[in-house]
């Protein structure tokens, strides 16, 4: 299963792929192209990855929320240039209750922000780019870049079912 | 099977993002006196022009898997130096 796309997202094919007789709940999550960042202006976005092992990441994410809720997880993200308002990311989580689909779908989208190797660089209407960098945003944590990634082990995260 | 012999290891090393930019270019192979670890690899990529621009603690990953500066190294292995993700 391909993750990573430069084609444009299509959640409604996600549900589709989740959609079963025996599961009640479907949870989406949709994340577009803001038109802002920092107070700066954007006008566009340029995303990257480490493919093959964003690929491995992903596919470790869908499988810990699908042992975890009980859920079944579609999700793709975006690479290439994106203009504003496209969808970077998409997911459709879908369990046998809603706690469970919202939970395993929230799971999901901070695990890649956390995990997965992308990169986004921002284009600005003043014509000049910069790559984004999270840690460095106002009100991020100092030294996060410093800290490591360890791999989420259920009970880990702060949200749950 | 790579020329390493018992007291090097032989890898291959992943910049990407704004790291890839520093260091202008992408992969670079090291040779590494062994034992090796994440940390002598960065040493050795911080020691590049431009290299010392990288991070003294930066996300690294071995062979497509989070790791740490004290994951040890085997020849071949791929490590990658990562800048602050941004996906999503």
């Amino acid at each position: 299963m391909a993750y990573l796309t430069s084609a444009p997202l299509d959640l409604g094919r996600l549900v589709a792929r989740v959609t079963a007789p025996a599961r009640g709940g479907i949870a989406c999550f949709l994340g577009t192209v803001r038109d802002h960042h920092g107070g700066r202006a954007v006008r566009s976005l340029e995303y990257s990855a480490y493919e093959p092992m964003a690929e491995a990441e992903c596919a470790r994410i869908v499988a810990e929320a699908s042992t975890r809720w009980q859920a079944e997880v579609a999700v793709e993200h975006r690479l290439g240039h994106l203009r504003i308002g496209e969808a970077a990311v998409a997911i459709a989580a879908a369990a046998p209750h809603r706690d469970a689909a919202f939970a395993a779908c929230r799971y999901v989208i901070e695990e890649i922000k956390r995990r997965v190797p992308i990169w986004k660089r921002e284009l600005y209407a003043d014509g000049t780019e910069a790559w984004v960098d999270p840690t460095r945003s106002a009100g991020s944590p100092e030294g996060r870049a410093d800290r490591t990634v360890p791999h989420a082990a259920p009970g880990d995260a702060e949200w749950g079912v | 099977m790579g020329v390493s012999t018992s007291t090097t290891v032989s890898v291959r090393a992943l910049l990407f993002a704004s790291y890839a930019e520093v260091v202008g270019r992408g992969i670079v192979t090291l040779t590494l006196t062994a034992p090796a670890t994440v940390r002598s690899a960065l040493q050795q990529l911080r020691g590049l022009p431009g290299g010392l621009r990288l991070p003294e603690r930066p996300l690294v990953a071995v062979n497509r898997a989070h790791a740490s500066l004290d994951t040890p190294l085997s020849a071949n292995d791929e490590i990658a130096i990562l800048p602050p993700l941004s996906g999503g």
